[in-house]
């Protein structure tokens, strides 16, 4: 049936799926899977090869998106901490990560490192996984150390699997994800070079929904959709090139990208859902398959606001990443509470302001409901684009 | 001032308080005297590896505490919001760049030279990557990560361990580049020495609080009384500093007295002070006779309470297993544990939780700890909320309330026990 819609009727179907809360493609996959297991991960870079690699699903678990009543997580996580770590553990207590048997969270922020800690209390059956990425990139024993940390995941995998994960296993599940990652770049290139075929409302929804499916049911569906949104008819319009940065964790609301690309953007480039697309060149297939995911890391990792530069710095990606993408402005939005996100903030829009390139800057949350006041300041700094830049 | 009785009396205070103002003095003639200057954090923080290249050490966290406590940091903030700082993020962070962006004017009046090195310890908090990067941009100066994995299994790896050990190594090269000083195996055994000497010594003054009454705070005083193991690590007046502060605490256990005129409640506190009302906060509790016996903050530079020394004999190991202990290092049911542990062996009647909004890497799960004091282990918990560095958190009536409540029905509780 998925194959007769329109790249329009999809988008809406791919949205009542990603809106539900309670995992509706997981629990299906659990369904016709009894006997696997099913590993939530945590934004925002997570190696999702390695469950793969022992049959198992990995699914992204970016907290409620608003969806939810947060009543429990409250007596357990105080108000001056980001909504998506409060509404995720909410979606724990309230059991909708039931069908989960194991949960991955990396050294992001303390934020996420401390709810590795409430979950291990609370959600005693589950495993649950604090991934030390490396922060030090220009140390010789960096590889190595995150290949040891990799292997910890992968002999704990096969523990709670009962299967060995082999060489051969991984390989196969690097060249699989290897394959989405260059899908999903392509959705970027199209977002880049022809922004008005595909709005990033549109490329968010198509690219989330590949954290609640099977890589290779959702590589497929890229496979199907890219050709149809080539074959859009759309005018393009004279927008202003922007790119959002500071979204790389906890996700904005979906209405909120609309009202950015309602008020006269084509957001040409973003960090949402980085681990989509988390490195510049495929993880190489020849050789030691986790030391090539952990070299891959250091050295081949796109900038984060949550990984350590290492020889160059942030500021100067990002400027490249300004200067390649041809942005003619950058929206700093921010979740509310975001450490890594607030704090890099003030460094970058000092780079902006040296190289004379327009900023301007919001902050949201889960349950953000009303976005006309975001709109009409969009609606300014377009302009502002337009006439005095 | 209280009037003096004993020999040893304030010396613990008055000691510590020379010792700073000396080093201060020290820092802001280090550029005239030829000496290099490295920043870094107190957690994990490598002094002794860094007193090898004679390097004049400063601790960004201590000028801000300072400034918290001389109350000057809410002014500091306010200018790093000024340049788009969220209100939001950490505010040992934003009286940082407030302090630098007014003239890197310390808090005892004193210049802070500029670093020649920012060695970022990432060690229990991310925060602090994210300082050291926006110091580096702003004094364009070289930043060099020492990655400290967290204690994410419960207990330290040789993999850990070793990871810590290769980077001091590969560190040394550029330390020498800077100062212009040779990497010196003897220098390090000889800091390392005095280190496990101070060590020593403070964690005598630490154990004390074991006897009844105590005759220290083990926050309230403790945050003075560790100033010197954090910053002057490694040197021979540290080790000299806790001689003394020793015989003040054992002169305390001889005349039966204790920082709590009468002693009626021990408890034990988590998180760290809020620094701009320090007092406040303290006479809060002092008014129900509440003796603070055992924390967490006075382990964050450094958890030696269970056995752990700088080691000479292998000193580079020794300095890794130092850096992954720090109590912001362990993970949450290890913190737990350890609170728990302390409320039974320090005799505790309660848990005390100070929330910080600026300290994520403190704060989150706190209130999850807090249900488990409670129900697992029927432990009175009272956990309030405010902020270390930012005067605004600070609602004293509400603080008030919650505290004269809790301690109130605690009060009550015991009655009817009786």
């Amino acid at each position: 049936m998925e194959k007769q819609m329109t790249f329009e009727e999809k988008i809406e179907h791919y949205r009542t799926i990603i809106d539900d809360v309670s995992y509706p493609t997981v629990n299906k996959w659990k369904e016709e899977h009894p006997n696997k297991k099913v590993v939530g991960m945590f934004p925002v870079y997570t190696p999702y090869e390695l469950p793969h690699a022992a049959g198992m699903l990995p699914v992204g678990v970016f907290g409620a998106g608003g969806k939810i009543e947060i009543d429990h997580a409250d007596s357990r996580i105080q108000s001056f901490v980001c909504s998506i770590a409060r509404s995720t553990l909410e979606l724990g207590l309230t059991e909708r990560l039931k069908n989960f048997d194991a949960l991955y969270f990396t050294s992001i922020c303390d934020v996420a490192r401390n709810l590795s800690g409430i979950w291990q209390t609370n959600f005693p059956q589950q495993l649950v996984e604090y991934i030390h990425f490396p922060q030090n990139m220009n140390n010789s024993s960096a590889p190595k150390h995150y290949r040891a940390e990799l292997q910890k995941l992968v002999s704990n995998l096969e523990q709670l699997s009962g299967k060995k994960i082999t060489n051969e296993d991984l390989l196969n599940s690097i060249k699989t994800f290897n394959r989405n990652r260059e899908l999903c770049l392509q959705l970027y290139h199209i977002k880049s070079t022809t922004p008005h075929l595909l709005s990033t409302f549109e490329a968010y929804i198509v690219l989330r929904l590949g954290t609640l499916l099977p890589v290779e049911e959702h590589s497929q569906l890229l496979e199907g959709i890219i050709p149809q949104i080539h074959q859009r008819k759309r005018t393009a319009r004279d927008f202003v090139r922007v790119m959002i940065e500071g979204s790389f964790c906890e996700q904005p609301p979906l209405e909120l990208m609309q009202v950015i690309e309602d008020a006269g953007c084509y957001i040409v480039d973003d960090d949402l859902l980085l681990h989509s697309r988390w490195f510049n060149e495929a993880v190489p297939l020849n050789g030691d398959p986790l030391l090539s995911l952990a070299e891959s890391y250091i050295n081949r990792s796109r900038y984060s606001s949550v990984r350590h530069y290492g020889n160059k710095s942030r500021k100067e990606q990002f400027l490249e990443k300004i200067k390649s993408g041809k942005v003619d402005g950058v929206l700093f939005c921010a979740p509310k509470f975001c450490e890594p996100a607030l704090l890099d903030y003030v460094v970058l829009k000092d780079e902006l302001e040296k190289h004379n390139i327009s900023y301007m800057t919001f902050e949201y949350e889960e349950k953000m409901g009303v976005f006309e006041s975001i709109r009409m300041q969009v609606e300014t700094f377009v302009e502002s684009v337009l006439f005095f830049s | 001032m209280q009037e003096q009785k004993f020999k040893y009396q304030g010396i613990g205070r008055e000691y510590q308080k020379q010792l700073l103002t000396a080093w201060y003095e020290r820092l802001q003639n280090a550029k005239n005297d030829g000496r290099k200057v490295a920043y870094l954090f107190v957690p994990g923080n490598v002094a002794e590896f860094l007193r090898v290249f004679d390097f004049e050490l400063v601790f960004p966290e201590v000028n801000a505490l300072q400034c918290g406590v001389r109350k000057t940091s809410g002014d500091l903030i306010l200018k790093a919001e000024d340049i788009g700082y969220s209100s939001d993020v950490c505010g040992y962070v934003k009286n940082d760049i407030g302090m630098m962006l007014q003239g890197n004017i310390g808090p005892s009046g004193t210049e802070i030279p500029k670093p020649d090195l920012l060695l970022c310890t990432y060690c229990g908090c991310t925060t602090f990557i994210k300082w050291f990067e926006a110091l580096a941009h702003f004094y364009d100066v070289p930043l060099v990560m020492l990655d400290v994995p967290y204690m994410r299994d419960g207990e330290i790896s040789d993999t850990d361990r070793q990871y810590i050990v290769e980077q001091l190594k590969e560190l040394i090269p550029l330390c020498e580049k800077i100062t212009g000083n040779k990497f010196d195996y003897d220098k390090l055994v000889e800091a390392m020495k005095h280190s496990a000497e101070a060590e020593d010594l403070w964690v005598q003054i630490l154990h004390s609080a074991k006897h009844k009454p105590s005759p220290f705070d083990s926050y309230f005083e403790a945050v003075f009384f560790m100033a010197p193991i954090y910053v002057l690590r490694g040197l021979p007046e540290c080790t000299d500093y806790y001689r003394e502060a020793l015989k003040e605490i054992y002169e305390r256990i001889e005349h039966g007295v204790g920082p709590i005129p009468d002693e009626k409640v021990r408890v034990v506190i988590e998180g760290p002070p809020p620094w701009p009302h320090f007092r406040a906060f303290w006479e809060l509790l002092k008014h129900w006779g509440v003796c603070a016996v055992a924390s967490s903050y006075s382990k964050v530079g450094g958890f030696w309470d269970h056995g752990f020394r700088h080691d000479y004999t292998k000193p580079f190991e020794s300095i890794a297993d130092y850096c992954l202990t720090c109590y912001t290092n362990q993970n949450l049911p290890m913190r737990t544990e350890l609170l728990r542990s302390y409320a039974e062996e320090y005799s505790a009647d309660a848990i005390v939780i100070h929330s910080v909004k600026s300290c994520r890497s403190f704060s989150v799960g706190q209130a999850d700890m807090r249900e488990q004091f409670i129900r697992k282990w029927d432990i009175p918990t009272l956990l309030v909320e405010s902020d270390l560095a930012d005067p605004r958190y600070f609602q004293a009536a509400q603080l008030k309330n919650r505290i004269d409540a809790f301690f109130e029905s605690l009060e009550h509780k015991r009655l009817v026990k009786v």
